[in-house]
C-alpha cells in the first residue's frame, strides 16, 4: 500500500516538475505580483497588464512575468518583486503605471534598482549579499556568546562591511525540524540562497571563508531540502515586517502562484497526503496533530487532536469534515488571504482530515462575499480532481474522499458550529442547543468535524516537518503559530504570523512598526466582536488562548485592532454591539432582546443622557447574556462592553457625569470651535459648512454658531492652519 | 377494490409550468439536478443564490417557484431567504454599492465615506437612487483592512477611498450603466 | 433494555432517575416545575426562551434543563438568587418587547406571559426601550394574527409544521424583527393556512386567538326581528365544564343546553343530529362507492381536513364523501325544514354554532354552504343568499358568553334540546373523538350492508387518541380496511399509502390532534395539562364514550328524527332533494401545499 502511494505521489510529481521546467526560462528575470483581493483592489490588475505590454514591447525572452497570492502586507499594495538571477530580490511598494515603466526601464533593462520605490524603503543603497539568522529561541549554539554579535565581529575583523553584506536576524527557517536544533544555529545566505547549519565559530569561519570571500558552498554545513520558512525568506527575508514573522499556515503566501498545481508540487505540495496515506494509519495522523498541540484557530483554541479522535471513535461511520470559510469577524481576513493565495494547502490539509476521521464527504462553507477565494478554491478542487487528488481511491490508498462548495449568504452566526450545519442544511443559519456536539451528531445527524481555514492550513506543515518542531514553536499548552489581521491605527497594517507566546508588544512594535502618526497606543482590540480590549499597559501581554482570556479578551480568529488616543472606548464597545446585534440571529431571549437594550443603553451614554445606574444596568444585561445565551455568539457579545467597562471606566464615567467624551470622538458631546488667535480668515471652513454656520469676514477670525452646528467635522478636515479645535 | 387515484381535480402539471416559467430554464434544471441529489432541501441557498444573481432579488414569485419546484414548503423558502443578508427580497439597483463598516475601515472613517455617498445619491442605506442605478448598503468587514476605508462595487474593490473621491467613483459607474443600457 | 441508572443532586437532594432523564424531568420526580416557555414534549426542543435555565456545577453558563440529560455526579441548583435574577430578567425582556395592554388582551386572566411574570416576580421594568411593531392580520375568517404580542416561543412553528404537516409559519428576519408569519408575511388568509387553529392552542399569549363572533350572536340575540337557532357540537358537552371548574371529563350537556336557552337563544339544537344525518347518507353513498368507486372513502366533516385536502392533495378530492359536515347539515335543515314546518321566514333565522373548531368559522363562509332563498311568495323583495351558519362560536366563547352574563353554570338544572333537531343517537356523540365518525359509520354500515343488524355496537379497536390506526373490520362477505388518522402528519402517512395504491375502503381524517375534542376553539388546557396533552384528550373523550354508553338510542339509523326529516322532507338517503340540501363539492385551492 505504502509503495504504490509513494510510486503514485511520485510520478504527479515528475509530471508537475517536467511542466514547470518546461515553461521556466533559465536564468530569466522574474517579475512578481500579487494577485488577491486586496492586490485587485489596489490595481495589481492594471500593474500587470503594464508590465506584460512592457515585456512585450522590449522583445525580451527572458523576463518572466509570475503571479502569486498575498504576502499580506496591505498597506503597501501593490507590491512587485523583482528577481534577477544572482542578486537579492527587490521588492516595491505602491507600484502604479508609471512606477512600472520606471522600475522596466531603470531596473530590469537598466540593471539599477529604483531605490525611491523599495518595499519600507527608501533604500540608501543595497547590499550585494545579506546574512539572515534565525532568531528564534530555539535555535542556539555550543558557545556562550551572542551568536549575531559573534558574527557581527568576524565579519568586521575580516573587513568586510555593512554596506557590502548585511545582517539581519529573522525568524525560524524551520531548518530545525529536520535535525536536533538544540546546539546550531541557522543562516540564509542571499542571493545565493544556501541555508547552513553552524554549530561553533569553527564553523562560522568556515563559512565565512569559503563561501562569502570565496564565493564555494561549504557542503557539510549545508542544510538540503525546502525547510519551511526557507523559500518565503529568500524572497522577502530583508523586509523587517516579514522577516520577524514566522511562516507556517502562509508560508506560500506570495511565494507560489495559487491557481498551478504544479508549483504546489514544486513546494512540497502533497507530500504530507502521501505520507499520511502511504502509512495507512489513520490513528498515527490523529495522535500526530495531538502531539503537535495543534489547538483551533477559529477562535474556539479547542485542540483539534481530540476534536478529530471524538468524530473517529463514534458509533456512527459516515462522517463529515467542514472548512468553516465564514470568516465573519470585521477585521478579519487570514482566511481569505490563505484561500485565494495558498487554497491547495487548505484542501490538503482537508484531505488529511478527513482520512483521520473518516470522512468521505467534505464541504467548505464560504462566506458569499469573497468571490475569489470561491473562485480559487473551485479552481484548485477541480485541479485536485483531475490529478486524482480528490475522488475515488486518491494515490492508489483506497481512500475516497471529495469536497463541495457551500455558499454563506451574509450571516455571522453562521460562523457558529451549529449554525453552519443548520446553514448547509438548508435551514435559517439558527444554532441548536449542544450537546449533542456536532462530532456526535452534526450534520444530517452524523458526526462531523468542523475546523477553520488556518487550522487546516497547519495540518500538512506538522505531517511534514512533524509534531514535535510545532510542538516546540509556541507555548506548553498550544504548538504553533497564529495569524493575525493587524489593521486599525497602526502604521504597517498587514498579516502577521507569530509563534504563540510572542507578545502584543512585538507584534505591534516590531512588527507592526508602532502606532501610526505617532500617535499613543490606548489598548488593544483582539477578537472582533467577541472579544475584548486590552489595555496598553498590558501590552507585555504573551499571545496565547488562555493568557488573552486572563486579560479580558480572546484570541479570536486573529482579528487584532490597534486602538489609540483619537478612539472613544465606549464607542468603540457600541460599534461591536452594533455589529453582535445586528447580526443576532433572534432564536434566543436574552441575545435577541438584551442586546438591543443593551445599546439604548450605550446609545444614551454616547449622547450625554445616561447616569451612573445605567452603567450597573448594562453590566448587569452583560452578565445575563454571558450566562444564559443559547450560543457562542450571545455568550461573547458582551465581552468588548465588560472589558471596556472593566479597563476604562473612566471614559465612561466621564460620558455620564461629565457629559464629556475624552477622546472627543462621540458626536454628541463634542463641539468645534474656532482658536481666534490661530484664525487666519482664510474662509475655507465657511465655504466647506454644509449647513452653513461660520460667520466671519475675509481676513478675520472666524466664529462657529454652535446651536446651527451639526458636528459634520468639515470644517476641522479643512482648516490648513490648525485654527478649528475639537473639544 | 381500488381504482386508483383520479387525477381529474390535480393541478401540478399546471402548478409545475408555471414555476418553471417564472424562473427559466437554466434554473429549473439545476433545481431538478438539486432535486435528485442527496438532501435535496439542502441545496436551498445554492439555489437562491442563483437565482438572485438572475434576477436581481427575490420575488415572492420566485421563491414560490423555488419552493414547488425543489419540494420544500414556501414559509421555508420565505423564512430562509429573508434570514440571510446577502438576499435582496426588494429590487435593486444596477450597481450596489457596498461599503465596509468593519472595524478597520470604520476606524478609518467609513460613516464619512458613506455620508457623502448617501449625500451626492440622496438616499439612505439599503434604498435605491431614482434613477435605479445605486444602491448604497452597508457590509460587514469585507477582509480588505489593510486597505480601509474599502468600497464594494459591482465586485470591485475600492480602497482608501474619500469623501472627495466618491463623485468621481459614481461617474464612473453612471457611464457603465449607460454604456450598458438598452439603446 | 434496561437503563442505567444516574445519581445525581437537585437543590442538596440525593435523585436517581435512568439515563437519558432532563433535569428538567428529574426535578419533576422530586415536585419542581421548572418554569418553561418555549418547551413542549410533543414538539421538537428549542431550548431558545432560555426561562427554564438551572445553575449546573462547573459549567460557566447556565444550562436549559428541557434539553441538558443528567449525567452522573451532576450538581444541580435551580433556585438560587442569580438564577431568580436571570429568570426575571429574562422574562422582562420578553415584557419590554410586548405591548401592555393586559387589562384589554383576550387573554388575560389566563396567559402564559402572564403568569410568568407574576411567578418570576416582575414588579419593575429596568430595560424598557423600542418596541416591535407590525400590523394585526385579520384577514383570516378563523385565526387572529398579532405580532406585536409574540414571544417568539415557535411552538406555532413546530406544531404547525411537525404535527399538522402544513407548515404554514415560518420566522422570517432575525435578530429583534423576527416575526413569525406565513411565506412573504402575507396574510394568513392568502397563504396555505388550514385554520385548525392549533397555534392558538399552543400560543402561549395573545399572537394567535381566534376572531371573535359573539358581538354578533349578542346582537341578534336582542334582535326581536330575528329567530336565533343555536346548535352545538359533540366535542362542547365534553369539555365545558373546564370553564366552570368542574373536573376534566365531566360530560355537561343538560346544563349547556339550559344556559343556551338563558342566553336567549329561540331554539337549541344538536350538531349530533346532524351527525346522524350524515351517517344515514355517507353510508348510503359508501354503498355506492363499494360498487362503483372511486375507493377509499374519506370522511369529510373536518373543514380544516378539507382545507388540507383541497390544498395538499387535491387529486384526492374524488375520495372524499360529499356529504356536508353534521353542522353544515343540520344549518341547512333549519333553514328548510324547520322554517317550513314552524311557518318562519329563514331569512329572519340566525343559525349560530357552537364549535370546538376554529375552521367551522371558514367553513360557515365557503360559497359552497349559502342558500338560495326565493323571493316571498307575496313578490315583496329579492331572492337572497343567505349563509347556512349565520355564526360561529368556539367552547371558549361560549364559555365566556355565559360568564359575561352572570349565569352560574354549575347551579343550573338540566335541558333537553328542542325537536325537531334535537335528537341524537349515541353514535352521533361520539362524532367529537377520532375514531368517533368511523365507530359510527361501522355501526351502520353493519347493518347497511348486510341487512342485518350489528352483531356489536363498539367498535373499540378505532379508540384512542393516538394519531393513526389501521385496521379490518369484517362486514358482511366484506373485510373493510379502515384507517383512521388525526393531525394532519398521520394523515399524510394514510393518503401517500392511497396514493401507492393500498385497499383501504374507508378512512376518517380529523384535523386536530385527538380529533375535534382537540380543536382549535376548546378551553385552554387547566393546570397540570398541557395542550395535545394525551391524558386530557382521553378525558374529554371518555365523556363522550360515557354519553354514547349511557344513551339507549345509540344507532343513527333508529333515530326517530332522522327518519321523521327522510319521510317528511327528503325522501330517501341519496334522494334528489337529499343531494340538493345535504351534499357538496370541493374544489382544488392555492397555494398549492407543498408535501
Amino acid at each position: 500500500m505504502s509503495n504504490k502511494v509513494s510510486q503514485q505521489f511520485n510520478a504527479l510529481l515528475a509530471k508537475a516538475e517536467q511542466s514547470l521546467r518546461a515553461r521556466a526560462t533559465p536564468r530569466a528575470i522574474r517579475v512578481q505580483v500579487g494577485s488577491a483581493t486586496c492586490e485587485q483592489a489596489a490595481g495589481a490588475d492594471e500593474v500587470l497588464a503594464e508590465f506584460r505590454n512592457h515585456v512585450a514591447a522590449s522583445g525580451r525572452t527572458d523576463i518572466q512575468l509570475h503571479r502569486t497570492g498575498c504576502t499580506g502586507r496591505c498597506s503597501r499594495e501593490p507590491i512587485v518583486g523583482v528577481m534577477v538571477p544572482g542578486q537579492i530580490p527587490i521588492k516595491y511598494e505602491r507600484v502604479d503605471r508609471k512606477a512600472v515603466h520606471e522600475i522596466f526601464t531603470q531596473h530590469i533593462l537598466g540593471g539599477q534598482p529604483v531605490l525611491g520605490r523599495i518595499l519600507d524603503g527608501p533604500a540608501e543603497n543595497l547590499v550585494a549579499q545579506e546574512i539572515l539568522v534565525c532568531g528564534s529561541l530555539r535555535c542556539g549554539w555550543r558557545e556562550g556568546k551572542s551568536f549575531v554579535a559573534v558574527l557581527k565581529e568576524k565579519l568586521a575583523s575580516a573587513g568586510i562591511g555593512p554596506d557590502q553584506v548585511r545582517v539581519t536576524v529573522g525568524s525560524c527557517f524551520g531548518a530545525c525540524s529536520m535535525e536536533d536544533a538544540v546546539h546550531r544555529s541557522h543562516l540564509l545566505i542571499r542571493p545565493a540562497k544556501v541555508l547552513y547549519r553552524v554549530a561553533d565559530e569553527a564553523d562560522l569561519d568556515e563559512i565565512l571563508r569559503d563561501h562569502i570571500l570565496g564565493g564555494q558552498v561549504v557542503e557539510r554545513l549545508q542544510v538540503p531540502g525546502k525547510t519551511i520558512g526557507r523559500k518565503f525568506l529568500e524572497l522577502y527575508g530583508d523586509v523587517a515586517f516579514f522577516n520577524r514573522q514566522t511562516r507556517i499556515a502562509l508560508r506560500h503566501n506570495g511565494v507560489l502562484d495559487p491557481e498551478s498545481i504544479e508549483e504546489y508540487f514544486h513546494y512540497r505540495g502533497f507530500e504530507a497526503l502521501a505520507k499520511v496515506l502511504g502509512k495507512g494509519n489513520p490513528k498515527w495522523v490523529i495522535d500526530e496533530i495531538t502531539r503537535s498541540k495543534l489547538r483551533g484557530r477559529g477562535g474556539g483554541g479547542f485542540p483539534t487532536g481530540e476534536k478529530w479522535a471524538m468524530a473517529a471513535k463514534a458509533a456512527e461511520k459516515t462522517r463529515y469534515l467542514i472548512c468553516n470559510a465564514d470568516e465573519g469577524d470585521p477585521g478579519a481576513f487570514m482566511d481569505r488571504s490563505m484561500l485565494e493565495s495558498d487554497p491547495l494547502n487548505v484542501i490538503e490539509g482537508m484531505i488529511i482530515g478527513a482520512y483521520a476521521i473518516g470522512a468521505a464527504r467534505g464541504f467548505v462553507y464560504i462566506r458569499a462575499e469573497y468571490p475569489m477565494a470561491i473562485r480559487r478554491l473551485e479552481n484548485a478542487i477541480a485541479q485536485c480532481r483531475q490529478w486524482g487528488l480528490l475522488g475515488k481511491d486518491i494515490l492508489g490508498s483506497g481512500f475516497d474522499f471529495d469536497l463541495e462548495i457551500r455558499l454563506g449568504a451574509g450571516a455571522f452566526v453562521c460562523g457558529e458550529e451549529t449554525a453552519l450545519i443548520h446553514s448547509i442544511e438548508g435551514e435559517r443559519g439558527q444554532p441548536r442547543i449542544r450537546p449533542p456536539y456536532p462530532t456526535e451528531s452534526g450534520l444530517w445527524g452524523k458526526p462531523t468535524v468542523i475546523n477553520n481555514v488556518e487550522t487546516f492550513a497547519n495540518v500538512p506543515a506538522v505531517i511534514n516537518y512533524g509534531s514535535d518542531w510545532f510542538s516546540r514553536i509556541g507555548t506548553a499548552t498550544s504548538g504553533g503559530t497564529k495569524v493575525f489581521a493587524l489593521a486599525g491605527k497602526i502604521r504597517h497594517t498587514g498579516l502577521v504570523e507569530v509563534p504563540m507566546g510572542t507578545t502584543l508588544r512585538q507584534v505591534v512594535y516590531d512588527i507592526g512598526g508602532g502606532v501610526a502618526e505617532g500617535k499613543q497606543l490606548k489598548a488593544v482590540q483582539t477578537g472582533g466582536p467577541a472579544g475584548g480590549c486590552i489595555p496598553a499597559k498590558w501590552i507585555d501581554t504573551p499571545i496565547d488562548f488562555d493568557t488573552l482570556t486572563k486579560a479580558g479578551s480572546i484570541m479570536g480568529s486573529g482579528g487584532m485592532i490597534i486602538l489609540d488616543e483619537d478612539d472613544c472606548m465606549v464607542d468603540i464597545a457600541k460599534f461591536y454591539l452594533t455589529f453582535s446585534q445586528d447580526e443576532s440571529c433572534g432564536k434566543c431571549t436574552p441575545c435577541r432582546e438584551g442586546s438591543v437594550r443593551m445599546l439604548e443603553i450605550l446609545e444614551r451614554i454616547t449622547t450625554g443622557q445616561g447616569s451612573l445606574e445605567d452603567l450597573d444596568w448594562l453590566k448587569r444585561l452583560a452578565l445575563l447574556m454571558k450566562k444564559t445565551s443559547l450560543c457562542g455568539l450571545g455568550r461573547a457579545a458582551p465581552n468588548p462592553v465588560l472589558s471596556t467597562l472593566e479597563h476604562f471606566r473612566d471614559e465612561y464615567v466621564a460620558h455620564v457625569v461629565d457629559k464629556r467624551c475624552p477622546a472627543h470622538k462621540c458626536t454628541a458631546l463634542i463641539h468645534y470651535e474656532i482658536d481666534p488667535a490661530k484664525c487666519v480668515g482664510c474662509t475655507l471652513c465657511a465655504r466647506n459648512c454644509p449647513v452653513p454656520c461660520i460667520a466671519g469676514q475675509r481676513r478675520q477670525p472666524h466664529e462657529i454658531d454652535q446651536l446651527k452646528c451639526v458636528k459634520c467635522g468639515k470644517c476641522f478636515e479643512v482648516c490648513r492652519f490648525d485654527a478649528v479645535q475639537r473639544l | 377494490m381500488n381504482p386508483g387515484t383520479c387525477a381529474t381535480t390535480d393541478h401540478w402539471e399546471h402548478v409545475q409550468a408555471i414555476s418553471r416559467e417564472a424562473l427559466g430554464e437554466p434554473l429549473w434544471r439545476f433545481i431538478e439536478e438539486c432535486r435528485a441529489a442527496e438532501h435535496p432541501e439542502s441545496h436551498l441557498i445554492s439555489v437562491l443564490h442563483k437565482v438572485q444573481s438572475q434576477y436581481g432579488h427575490l420575488s415572492p414569485t420566485h421563491l414560490d417557484a423555488v419552493a414547488q419546484l425543489l419540494g420544500v414548503p414556501a414559509a421555508k423558502v420565505a423564512g430562509v431567504a429573508s434570514f440571510y443578508h446577502f438576499f435582496r427580497l426588494a429590487p435593486r439597483g444596477k450597481f450596489i454599492i457596498n461599503v465596509c463598516m468593519g472595524t478597520a475601515c470604520y476606524v478609518k472613517g467609513a460613516d464619512r465615506v458613506a455620508m457623502r455617498l448617501m449625500d451626492e445619491l440622496g438616499i439612505a442605506w439599503g434604498e435605491t437612487s431614482k434613477d435605479g442605478v445605486f444602491t448604497v448598503e452597508q457590509a460587514r468587514c469585507l477582509g480588505t483592512c489593510g486597505l480601509a476605508p474599502v468600497l464594494m462595487i459591482d465586485n470591485e474593490m475600492h480602497g482608501q477611498v474619500t469623501p472627495d473621491q466618491v463623485p468621481a467613483i459614481l461617474e464612473k459607474y453612471l457611464k457603465k450603466a449607460r454604456a450598458q443600457a438598452p439603446a | 433494555m434496561r437503563k442505567k441508572k444516574i445519581n445525581l443532586t437537585i437543590d442538596g437532594n440525593a435523585v436517581t432517575v435512568p439515563e437519558g432523564t432532563t433535569i428538567m424531568e428529574a426535578c419533576e420526580g422530586l415536585g419542581i416545575n421548572i418554569p418553561r416557555l418555549c418547551y413542549h414534549p410533543d414538539l421538537s426542543l428549542m431550548g431558545s426562551c432560555r426561562v427554564c435555565i438551572v445553575e449546573v456545577k462547573g459549567m460557566g453558563f447556565y444550562m436549559t434543563s428541557c434539553s441538558q440529560k443528567v449525567w452522573e455526579g451532576m450538581e444541580v441548583q435551580t433556585n438560587s438568587p442569580d438564577i431568580r435574577q436571570a429568570r426575571r430578567d429574562i422574562v422582562e425582556l420578553l415584557l419590554d418587547n410586548h405591548p401592555k395592554d393586559c387589562q384589554t388582551c383576550e387573554r388575560d386572566g389566563h396567559c402564559e406571559l402572564q403568569n410568568l411574570a407574576y411567578a418570576m416576580g416582575v414588579r419593575a421594568r429596568h430595560f424598557e426601550g423600542k418596541r416591535k411593531r407590525f400590523p394585526i392580520d385579520l384577514s383570516s375568517h378563523s385565526v387572529v394574527r398579532d405580532s406585536e404580542k409574540c414571544v417568539l416561543c415557535g411552538r406555532c412553528v413546530r406544531v404547525c409544521a411537525e404535527i399538522q404537516g402544513v407548515h404554514n409559519l415560518s420566522q422570517h428576519g432575525r435578530g429583534f424583527n423576527t416575526v413569525v408569519a406565513p411565506a412573504h408575511m402575507a396574510n394568513m388568509d392568502e397563504s396555505v393556512c388550514i385554520q385548525c387553529g392549533q397555534c392558538i392552542n399552543v400560543c402561549p399569549t395573545a399572537a394567535f386567538v381566534e376572531k371573535r363572533s359573539a358581538g354578533g350572536v349578542w346582537d341578534a340575540i336582542a334582535d326581536p326581528e330575528m329567530h336565533v337557532v343555536v346548535q352545538t357540537a359533540p366535542s362542547i358537552r365534553a369539555a365545558i365544564g373546564e370553564g366552570f371548574g368542574l373536573p376534566l371529563g365531566t360530560p355537561a350537556v343538560g346544563k349547556m343546553v339550559t344556559a343556551l336557552r338563558r342566553l336567549g337563544f329561540d331554539a337549541v339544537f344538536d350538531t349530533d343530529f346532524g351527525a346522524d344525518m350524515t351517517i344515514v347518507e355517507e353510508a348510503h353513498e359508501f354503498l355506492t362507492r363499494l360498487k362503483e368507486g372511486p375507493l377509499p372513502m374519506i370522511t369529510s366533516c373536518s373543514p380544516g381536513w378539507i382545507s388540507f385536502l383541497e390544498k395538499f392533495y387535491p387529486e384526492l378530492i374524488p375520495h372524499a364523501s360529499t356529504c356536508r359536515s353534521p353542522m353544515s347539515m343540520v344549518s341547512v335543515l333549519t333553514k328548510t325544514y324547520y322554517a317550513q314546518k314552524k311557518g318562519i321566514d329563514p331569512r329572519k333565522i340566525y343559525m349560530v354554532a357552537v364549535m370546538p373548531c376554529v375552521a367551522k368559522k371558514y367553513e360557515a363562509r365557503r360559497p359552497e354552504h349559502y342558500l338560495d332563498l326565493p323571493s316571498p311568495a307575496s313578490g315583496e323583495g329579492q331572492g337572497v343568499r343567505v349563509p347556512l351558519t349565520d355564526a360561529v362560536l368556539t367552547t371558549r366563547e361560549l364559555i365566556w358568553m355565559i360568564k359575561c352574563y352572570g349565569i352560574d353554570f354549575l347551579k343550573l338544572p338540566d335541558g333537553d334540546f328542542d325537536a325537531p333537531l334535537g335528537l341524537a343517537s349515541g353514535a352521533g356523540d361520539i362524532f367529537g373523538t377520532t375514531g368517533g365518525v368511523m365507530e359510527a359509520t361501522l355501526r351502520a354500515a353493519s347493518e347497511l350492508v348486510t341487512g342485518k343488524p350489528a352483531d356489536r355496537l363498539e367498535f373499540t379497536e378505532v379508540r384512542a387518541v393516538e394519531g393513526l390506526r389501521e385496521t379490518y373490520v369484517a362486514i358482511g362477505e366484506h373485510n373493510i380496511r379502515v384507517g383512521v388518522a388525526n393531525g394532519l402528519t398521520n394523515a399524510k402517512i394514510l393518503l401517500d399509502k392511497v396514493k401507492a395504491g393500498e385497499p383501504f375502503h374507508v378512512i376518517e381524517v380529523m384535523a386536530c390532534p385527538g380529533g375535534c375534542i382537540g380543536g382549535g376553539g376548546q378551553p385552554y388546557p387547566q393546570e397540570g395539562y398541557h395542550v395535545l396533552d394525551p391524558e386530557l384528550l382521553r378525558k374529554r373523550a371518555s365523556a363522550l364514550y360515557s354519553i354514547d354508553a349511557g344513551k339507549k338510542l345509540r344507532k343513527s339509523y333508529e333515530n326517530p328524527a332522522v327518519e321523521e326529516v327522510y319521510e317528511a322532507f327528503l325522501g330517501s338517503p341519496g334522494s334528489p332533494k337529499a343531494h340538493e340540501l345535504l351534499h357538496t363539492h370541493y374544489t382544488p385551492k392555492f397555494p398549492r401545499g407543498i408535501r
